[in-house]
């Protein structure tokens, strides 16, 4: 038969002393001989070695929590493109479709940008409606929340700029009084009653319908982009519970913020729309260049910080980020925060969130207030991953977290019985932080304000001498002061409930409520003791030379830096938040202060140890390999472990292959020409032995148990009547990486990080000796850290 | 599934365009004017649907307040600011937003409540609701091959195309379940 010809010609290239070359086959093998790499279409006399050598659907494709192969995708996709490129020339239609290739990676990332914009649009405007609903509705228009339902209103009056008669509260609909003990405790049940059934609905929507949907989301992205897969973490559903479940965890006033699960939202839209085009679906190396895209456009339309998102996705998020990626992420936030800003439904006082009017100048010796701010944060920062990560690890292993939705709902209830009484508590966290960052001029009306009055003595506007002199810088004070305490306790339990949850906007508020307090102790140091020689140099007397707003700010963003460790993005979207140009060096300072500070704690933000905690295949760049270990060190199979587990190129059958995949549970396997000689051929993975046998049973006749299955190009010598052998070359990597056993593991580690491998082959005299997987790299390097090597759990 | 996410889509769609064509309501826009206290005067904010070349003190504050060589005193330390925002586009979202969620709950009370009490009387005993619970092997890489090269067969029917849809989506939901809630080996 035909095959058995072709079987039987040995192939030509040099294969290490094999078979002998029979003289007579040579001149009709000859004109057909061609080396390939990975089986490229080899010309070849017979049908069925070309329908051998077509692809097979599913290899290249990857499981469930695995890595993926950068090298391999690349290359693929610098296939793809050379593949349209030469085919460019040949009609229009050809023509047109390289320009559609070109050009794909745009419209993905316009697609994104114009799907994370309208879907924060939509988020802003449903959580601030049902924000209010704990309060009361407004009986003209059910879709007003408080501001908007007053917005026309002309009964607000300065001192109170909320109260109109269509908004009523609940107290005034259920009992008909708005004052007294009786509605105090009317509004209380309600808003408890309203907090907990939002709360109760969020979590089991995620339950039932996209459990992935919980949590911020940007450990999981960050471990994504690094090249893991996680499948249905970025699809439809979860995109859409994340987006409805966010309001509702917002709304129901527990201590969280939208920016995490809004970088979530974003990717998810970029990988929904990647799919639209195969360059980008079938790549995983092309999708992860869209997603990095996309957590900028997150970033952007969560803060209306578009440069700020772009540095975001550079600093935090991604893994790689070549000039190309900028781009199109700068791209991607553009598109994103016009699309925000075109929605806008609140009018032009939203486009800046925090938006600051004052333009004072700082003085110098402000600068010490501003650095122990800083060292405040970084504090702050060490002390909450710690006490977060221990209440995620209890939550882990104990019984604590056998009841989700009971625990949820217990913070919930906790958080809107602590926080009703305090009216810095009660509102939205992002009036709480606008109002902190407001300076009080005289057109402020705010509790935070009143004590100026007393100050200013006999100005202008206050020279009435029968207003009381309250002092109410002693309540303000008191109840910031409780409400830092409240947020530092509740945020620690917070983040990380099976709701989506974010970390900034609290952090902010801390960060905020503390440079507050700073700041008006600095303004009352300052009033009060005007003669001391710091003051005299700088401050006049009844002049304001202390901005107890700016100190909010710097306390902000000291705070947040402190606990994520970010540095130049968080300047820049702190600047894009509140337009205060004027203050970046007090900015820079207090971040960079508390990044010191925190890292004189533990090394890691709160997105990498959450990483640590869950086990992913994490490669953290930022780290530096510092030990004198070898790769054979590292490398498995240790002595105590049994010997590697190879395939040979053309000894094995059918059956013998299908066991060893059976008996072990590694990923892949190298292939070595023979077990005498041990010298490597290539590399192949579990998954596409497994699918290319399932598809040579399926689709060719004559396979059987007993087939030989052979890795070279041509099948070896068989006997007459032995069945027909089914050739794997298509599947082998024919370039897999190497090093020797004496290569320091400071390199080792730096190959793994800047080519993207999941797997390195060790050798030694040019002799297979072992392997050395990414797993097994991190369990090192937590080994020599002195953690549990254990922890590491995906491949 | 995809019809859902379709819907969401066509929504957001029309959200996006409703909120650029929105006709501009004349109470859509207002000046707002807020003067503080002065002399014997209180703090006052005034509001009034002006258009933006008219927003100033002198238009807005009515009654004006103080007398005549004073007004200029008075309006200096006023600030008015020209807002508008778009009540079209909240009515619109708020309104798609219930709508999803109500779906959404509605699906889930059937998920949950009625689709084993109709299993039941239907079937009478236990045996196809437990083969909901079977795990897809990870532990057969054969089966797992099976299912990547079964994905390119063609159902015959509609109705069972969408069932199998679902099966597949209800596994992989159980599954995600699995990893978040029991295991913990995700998003802990």
């Amino acid at each position: 038969m035909e095959e058995e010809d072709a079987a039987a010609d040995p192939y030509l290239p040099y294969d290490g002393g094999g078979d002998t070359i029979p003289l007579q086959e040579i001149p009709r093998r000859g004109s057909n001989y061609a080396m390939s790499n990975g089986g490229g279409a080899a010309s070849s006399t017979t049908h069925l070695l070309d329908f051998l050598e077509e692809p097979i659907p599913g290899v290249g494709t990857y499981d469930d929590f695995h890595t993926i192969d950068w090298v391999r995708e690349k290359c693929k996709d610098r296939e793809r493109h050379r593949k349209i490129n030469s085919k460019k020339k040949e009609s229009a239609w050809e023509f047109t479709k390289s320009l559609y290739d070109a050009w794909s990676g745009w419209l993905v990332v316009t697609l994104t940008g114009l799907a994370s914009g309208a879907l924060a649009g939509l988020i802003d405007i449903a959580a601030d409606w049902m924000n209010d609903l704990k309060e009361g509705v407004c009986l003209s228009a059910m879709w007003f929340n408080h501001e908007q339902c007053c917005w026309t209103s002309n009964e607000t009056t300065f001192a109170e700029r909320d109260k109109c008669p269509q908004w009523k509260s609940w107290a005034e609909l259920i009992l008909g009084q708005a004052e007294g003990p009786g509605s105090y405790i009317m509004n209380y049940f309600m808003y408890i009653y309203w907090a907990l059934s939002f709360a109760f609905l969020a979590v089991c929507l995620v339950k039932v319908f996209a459990p992935y949907a919980c949590g911020s989301g940007i450990p999981e992205i960050k471990t994504i982009l690094s090249g893991f897969i996680i499948r249905g973490y970025l699809g439809k559903w979860t995109l859409m519970i994340k987006t409805i479940t966010l309001v509702l965890a917002v709304a129901s006033g527990l201590s969280l913020g939208k920016e995490g699960p809004l970088v979530h939202v974003a990717c998810c839209c970029g990988n929904i729309f990647s799919y639209l085009f195969p360059k980008y679906s079938k790549n995983e190396a092309k999708k992860r260049e869209v997603l990095s895209a996309a957590s900028a456009a997150g970033v952007s339309v969560a803060f209306g910080a578009p440069i700020g998102g772009v540095l975001f996705s550079l600093e935090e998020v991604s893994y790689y980020f070549p000039l190309k990626t900028l781009w199109r992420s700068f791209f991607a936030a553009l598109v994103a925060a016009f699309v925000l800003r075109s929605i806008n439904p609140f009018g032009n006082s939203r486009l800046v969130l925090f938006y600051v009017e004052y333009h004072t100048p700082w003085y110098l010796f402000e600068l010490i207030p501003f650095i122990l701010l800083g060292v405040f944060g970084g504090l702050w920062g060490a002390f909450f991953i710690r006490a977060n990560i221990a209440w995620c690890r209890r939550r882990k292993s104990t019984r604590f977290g056998k009841y989700p939705v009971l625990e949820v709902i217990l913070v919930a209830a906790i958080t809107a019985v602590v926080a009703f009484p305090n009216p810095y508590t009660r509102q939205n966290t992002s009036e709480l932080i606008k109002e902190l960052f407001t300076d009080c001029g005289p057109l402020e009306s705010s509790q935070l304000c009143q004590y100026r009055s007393q100050m200013n003595g006999s100005t202008a506007y206050t020279d009435n001498p029968n207003q009381p002199a309250e002092p109410g810088v002693y309540s303000a004070m008191w109840q910031l002061c409780l409400a830092l305490i409240f947020k530092i306790i509740m945020t620690i339990f917070t983040f990380g409930l099976k709701v989506p949850s974010g970390l900034f906007i609290p952090s902010m508020a801390i960060g905020a409520i503390a440079g507050r307090i700073v700041g008006i102790a600095m303004e009352q140091l300052a009033y009060y003791h005007h003669d001391w020689f710091l003051f005299k140099e700088w401050c006049e007397v009844g002049a304001d030379c202390i901005t107890p707003g700016l100190y909010a700010m710097v306390g902000a963003a000291a705070c947040l830096g402190g606990v994520t460790r970010m540095t130049v993005s968080l300047v820049v979207i702190v600047f894009e938040l509140t337009g205060g140009l004027e203050y970046i060096v007090p900015l820079m300072a207090a971040v960079m202060t508390s990044k010191w500070v925190g890292d004189a704690f533990g090394r890691e933000g709160i997105y990498e140890a959450h990483i640590r905690l869950n086990g992913y295949p994490f490669l953290d760049a930022k780290e530096e390999f510092t030990h004198t270990t070898l790769a054979r060190d590292v490398m498995r199979p240790r002595s105590s472990d049994p010997p590697l587990a190879v395939l040979t190129q053309d000894d094995l059958t059918v059956e013998e292959l299908q066991g060893v995949i059976n008996e072990t549970s590694y990923n892949g396997f190298p292939v070595i020409v023979s077990k005498e000689s041990q010298r490597l051929v290539g590399f192949a993975l579990r998954r596409d032995i497994t699918i290319a046998i399932e598809n040579a049973r399926r689709k060719q006749e004559g396979i059987m148990l007993n087939s030989r299955v052979y890795f070279t190009q041509h099948a070896p010598t068989l006997p007459a009547d032995s069945p027909r052998p089914l050739k794997l070359r298509s599947i082998l990597d024919m370039s897999p990486f190497t090093v020797t056993d004496h290569t320091p593991m400071e390199i080792v580690v730096d190959i793994f990080r800047k080519l993207g491998l999941r797997q390195c082959l060790v050798t030694h005299n040019g002799r297979l000796l072992g392997i050395i997987t990414k797993k097994d790299i991190l369990r090192h390097m937590a080994q020599m850290a002195n953690q549990d090597p254990e922890s590491i759990m995906f491949n | 599934m995809k019809f859902l996410f379709g819907v969401e889509a066509f929504c957001l769609a029309c959200f996006v365009l409703l909120s650029q064509v929105s006709a501009k309501n004349s109470e859509d826009i207002r000046c707002k004017c807020i003067c503080p206290p002065y002399r014997e005067v209180e703090g006052q904010i005034y509001k009034q649907n002006v258009s933006l070349k008219d927003c100033n003190c002198l238009h807005v504050v009515e009654p004006m307040p103080v007398d005549g060589k004073d007004v200029e005193a008075y309006c200096l330390r006023c600030e008015c600011k020209y807002e508008e925002r778009s009540s079209g586009t909240i009515k619109v979202t708020i309104i798609i937003y219930l709508s999803i969620l109500g779906l959404l709950l509605l699906y889930m009370v059937y998920l949950t409540l009625l689709e084993p009490m109709l299993k039941r009387r239907l079937f009478g005993h236990s045996q196809l609701i437990q083969s909901d619970d079977d795990v897809v092997g990870d532990q057969q890489p054969f089966a797992n091959a099976h299912n990547v090269l079964s994905h390119s067969h063609s159902r015959s029917n509609m109705l069972n195309k969408v069932e199998h849809a679902q099966q597949r989506w209800r596994r992989q939901v159980q599954e995600q379940r699995k990893s978040v809630f029991d295991r913990h080996v995700v998003l802990s």
